[in-house]
């Protein structure tokens, strides 16, 4: 497995093709890519806060228990944080398996745990005001369907 | 040991790191301690609903032991991906 978590920008294009070219034996390669959407009125900026040290900890444990549950060949995360404008890429998440199916269930597993067990906050800054974005209670329920 | 701040947390409390010589037993009982060192942490300590808590870089909840921890943060729900 390979997990980043940096501020630089990532070239998504350049990643995906890097992963799947260093997959031997896999038939399927999913990626899903995390974009930061803009509000109503115009989002100035998004700021990410993380907690160095715990975070890549706790995305290699995420990124060890999709590796146990699904037949999967690799796993590729890298996560953005510090600050954001809209429409810039925060993260993207990569699965290879022999069959598509292992690599689409285990992104989505990877997805539903980076959103509410990964120690990542969003900060969004529009019109001179800021807010915390607030966890919602359909990505802690999404966790019961695995 | 220290204890770490994060997000609306950190901003409340005015700093992201404390450390402290506390003789808690368990997170609830630090929580405690921390909320009567100042109005800003019985604010920022108010709802534990509201809280999640890492102890030494691993989500627990808030009667974990403290016995051994050299690192406890307070944070709210997580919004990553």
């Amino acid at each position: 497995m390979e997990i980043r978590v940096q501020e630089d920008p990532f070239d998504l294009g350049a990643e995906a093709n890097a992963f799947a070219a260093r997959q031997t034996g896999m038939g399927a390669v999913v990626t899903f890519t995390g974009i930061v959407r803009d509000i109503e009125g115009g989002l100035d900026m998004m700021e990410i806060e993380h907690y160095p040290g715990m975070t890549e900890k706790a995305i290699a444990g995420i990124a060890g228990e999709a590796l146990d549950r699904w037949s999967l060949g690799d796993v590729l995360v890298i996560h953005r944080h510090g600050k954001l404008a809209a429409e810039d890429l925060i993260m993207m998440v990569a699965t290879s398996a022999p069959h598509r199916v292992d690599a689409f269930q285990a992104a989505e597993f990877l997805m539903d745990y980076l959103k509410s067990r990964a120690p990542f906050w969003k900060k969004e800054v529009a019109g001179g005001s800021e807010g915390w974005v607030a966890a919602k209670d359909e990505d802690e329920d999404a966790l019961s369907r695995w | 040991m220290d204890v770490l701040y994060f997000a609306w947390v950190r901003e409340r409390i005015g700093h992201p790191k404390d450390t402290v010589d506390s003789t808690a037993s368990t997170v609830r009982e630090l929580v405690e301690e921390l909320r009567g060192r100042e109005e800003r942490y019985a604010v920022a300590f108010a709802d534990l609903d509201a809280l999640r808590v890492a102890v030494d870089q691993e989500l627990t909840d808030f009667d974990a032991p403290l016995a051994g921890a050299r690192e406890v943060a307070f944070f709210p729900p997580m919004t990553g991906g």
